[in-house]
């Protein structure tokens, strides 16, 4: 912890809880997405969320959040309006998930038939837990810079993928390495998070790596 | 480094040192963070830029909460320090003007500075913007007294808690109160144990408040809490810059609060389920923003 942890963040308001931490949330999508705005989202709001979301604009920062906004940005008071302005379409739902955190929001992200989806809690104090990236299970902060793999559950993909970090990127530390997967040999997703950047070309060399589907890079939030 | 796990660390390296606790602080940050101590500076003249932008922004006379609930409380107390006629006087009645600004234009989705949280936002700028504005303190000294502010943030928020949903509102409020006595002791030329003292009455003086927001929104009654704690954060500062000793020392005092809070019930932990928000008033303002609950 450092004076900036308790001088700071610098944030829109009213609550980092429910106002900065929906925000990030809704970057973690438009992380996923690259960056583009959606077609349409549909978002379902679990637990406090669900209950006083009206009151903190946890709406507006969850949809600034997709549309790129940071938790400091003022252009979350008028997100529906910019929304409307860029063509994305909006529905919220408020419903309770299962099993989760009470400050949950689960978004769907609609491009034409194409849909993904990103499950997120607020945790305090504007940070956040991801807790699920297109069905799969996963548990990462976004406070470092993480990778995601999608890959097919096989021997030695692990291996080739760490030896492709370490030989060709050095310098690149992970601070933490968690996998999980459908079922053996099934589909399977890993969260590695490193403590430095990693260069743009770090995703493509990923995607060429055998059994590996995708790759994204979510950076530090 | 330090391990910012007691106050009385930072007290007794800084007279050991004849520094200010603020000067090692900096010194500490830039070498944990592999920054200049210049960069390090420079990041919090921009917290500080922020807060100047919530006052002004806080200050205008139709601001309105989203929820409905609240807005104009930093104009009104504004304009009403301007005719020179408050009870408080012309500097903290300004002061108290300058935090519920902030805290009001937190709950309008504006920008602030968490500091410690966004429900107490508004303490530590209407202390020190004052400073600056009304007692021509330069604003260098200003920005290096918010690393004695932060640094007692950091044993507070390590020894006992910050957040009000674990220590009720004297974690959030109370804490701000605290760091900002400190960083005003400092700001007057006090000694880094004064500071201590200050931190330790302000920790004292708002032992066991309660967060009860109505309808679970930073509102109510949290910006008006805001200005308490500046007048808590000055009259504690001027206690221990009197003399006045606070006899149990400091980081007995955040034991204290940690004990208080981990005893508090949970209905008095943020969560609108008692104090305030539980009253008859509270819970139809609740309906008035979210509808009927069950």
């Amino acid at each position: 912890m450092n004076v900036f942890d308790i001088i700071g963040p610098v944030m829109i308001g009213p609550s980092s809880s429910h106002t900065a931490g929906a925000v990030r949330i809704g970057r973690v999508a438009n992380k996923l997405a690259m960056g583009k705005i959606p077609d349409r989202v549909e978002i379902t709001l679990s637990g406090s969320f669900a209950e006083t979301y009206k009151g903190h604009g946890t709406d507006r920062a969850l949809l600034a959040g997709i549309m790129g906004y940071h938790s400091y940005s003022p252009e979350i008071r008028d997100a529906m309006k910019i929304a409307d302005e860029k063509g994305m379409g909006y529905k919220f739902i408020t419903e309770n998930l299962k099993d989760a955190h009470p400050n949950t929001a689960r978004i769907k992200v609609f491009f034409g038939a194409a849909e993904s989806v990103v499950q997120g809690a607020s945790v305090g104090g504007g940070n956040i837990i991801v807790t699920e990236i297109n069905g799969m299970k996963v548990h990462f902060t976004g406070e470092n810079n993480t990778l995601l793999i999608m890959h097919r559950d096989m021997p030695g993909v692990i291996a080739n993928v760490t030896n492709l970090m370490h030989s060709k990127y050095e310098g690149l530390n992970i601070s933490s390495f968690n996998l999980t997967r459908e079922k053996k040999g099934g589909d399977a997703i890993m969260t590695v998070e490193v403590d430095s950047l990693p260069p743009e070309e770090l995703i493509g060399n990923l995607c060429k790596i055998e059994n590996v589907m995708n790759a994204i890079l979510i950076r530090k939030l | 480094m330090f391990k910012y796990d007691a106050i009385m660390e930072l007290v007794m390296a800084a007279e050991a040192a004849k520094e200010n606790i603020s000067t090692l602080v900096l010194r500490d940050h830039a070498e944990s963070m592999g920054m200049t101590e210049l960069e390090v500076y420079e990041k919090m003249e921009l917290d500080y830029m922020v807060m100047r932008g919530s006052i002004e922004e806080g200050l205008k006379k139709n601001l309105k909460s989203m929820s409905g609930l609240t807005g104009g409380e930093g104009y009104l107390m504004n304009e009403y320090a301007r005719t020179g006629k408050s009870l408080c006087g012309d500097f903290i009645s300004k002061a108290m003007a300058r935090s519920l600004a902030v805290a009001g234009c937190n709950a309008a989705m504006g920008r602030i500075v968490a500091s410690p949280t966004a429900g107490s936002c508004g303490i530590l700028p209407g202390c020190l913007i004052s400073m600056q504005d009304e007692k021509g303190i330069p604003e260098k000294d200003i920005i290096m007294s918010m690393f004695t502010a932060g640094a007692f943030g950091i044993v507070i928020a390590t020894r006992a808690s910050i957040a009000g949903a674990s220590g009720g509102c004297q974690a959030e409020c109370g804490s701000a109160a605290a760091m900002a006595a400190a960083a005003l002791v400092e700001l007057m030329g006090g000694t880094p144990h004064q500071c201590a003292d200050a931190c330790a009455i302000a920790i004292a003086n708002q032992l066991g408040l309660v967060c009860d927001p109505v309808a679970g929104l930073v509102e109510i009654p949290c910006i008006k809490r805001n200005a308490g704690g500046v007048v808590t954060a000055f009259s504690s500062a001027d206690m221990a810059l009197a003399g006045v000793a606070p006899k149990i020392p400091v980081d007995e005092c955040l034991d204290a609060m940690s004990a208080v809070g981990d005893a508090l019930p949970t209905a008095l932990k943020e969560t609108a389920g008692g104090g305030l928000a539980a009253t008859p008033t509270g819970r139809k303002l609740q309906e008035f923003v979210f509808g009927k609950i069950d």
